[in-house]
């Protein structure tokens, strides 16, 4: 039998889902908010974090993702659908041009990229983003 | 392990006050302790790079902590602005306490 770009892509798509049964619990949205609230100490305001993600990452392994916050001296990532949240954190200081960086991250499906920024004030700020995964990143 | 390579791209030459970008690629298999041996069905040990650093002459500019979700062969692009000629040191610590490093100097005017 001759293989289909269309049967190749069923074929993922299966090999996807088997994967995903084999993944223990995603990460729950209390493990988000209790990392959220530990970073931030209490849950911060939504806006003024600029989350850069490809909207459809075909391969979870190693996906692009910028974030950027004026005036923030550590922006932390977390990967809300991952068997555990955290993804890292960047620490920006007065040599910092801007505070923006950029990074390649796992995804293990489709789910929300989170990303807290802490402000030189002591205010914090978050910005979810979706990210729609074909192939996940973890496991397997 | 041998494999083990960073990679910078910083310009020679800048402007004091320039915003300049800085790349960095480092090999790495970024092992997350969550994938199985295909053969045996145990986990694979957890063996990451927990910790990317950049110093300018000394100083702490940039620094990253980073977690299994990190992708393989981690990737960091950030910006700095310098007011004066120096060399920028790039440190990435790996769990098992090994430290990769690797230096460039910058003429800044």
């Amino acid at each position: 039998m001759q293989m289909t770009r269309r049967d190749m892509f069923a074929l993922a798509a299966g090999l996807a889902a088997v994967g995903l049964i084999q993944v223990p619990a995603n990460a729950s949205e209390d493990a988000v908010e209790a990392a959220i609230k530990k970073f931030a100490g209490g849950m911060p305001e939504t806006g003024g974090v600029e989350i850069g993600a490809p909207e459809i990452a075909e391969n979870g392994n190693t996906v692009p993702i910028e974030v950027a916050a004026a005036g923030a001296t550590e922006i932390m990532i977390l990967a809300a659908g991952n068997p555990s949240p955290g993804v890292g954190t960047f620490h920006f200081t007065k040599a910092s041009a801007e505070s923006r960086a950029s990074t390649r991250i796992r995804l293990a499906g489709t789910q929300d990229i989170v990303a807290v920024a802490k402000m030189a004030d002591g205010s914090t700020k978050m910005a979810r983003r979706e990210v729609k995964v074909t192939i996940g990143g973890c496991g397997g | 392990m041998a494999n083990i390579k960073p990679r910078v791209k910083v310009p020679k030459k800048a402007k004091a006050g320039e915003a300049i970008t800085i790349k960095t690629l480092i090999s790495h298999p970024m092992e997350s302790g969550q994938r199985k041996d295909r053969k045996t069905g145990k986990l694979i040990p957890r063996k990451i790079i927990n910790k990317f650093v950049a110093k300018y002459n000394g100083t702490d500019v940039f620094w990253m902590d980073m977690e299994p979700a990190v992708a393989a062969n981690p990737y960091v692009e950030f910006s700095v602005k310098l007011t004066e000629s120096g060399t920028m040191r790039f440190e990435w610590t790996d769990d098992d306490g090994s430290v990769y490093d690797i230096e460039k100097k910058i003429s800044v005017a």
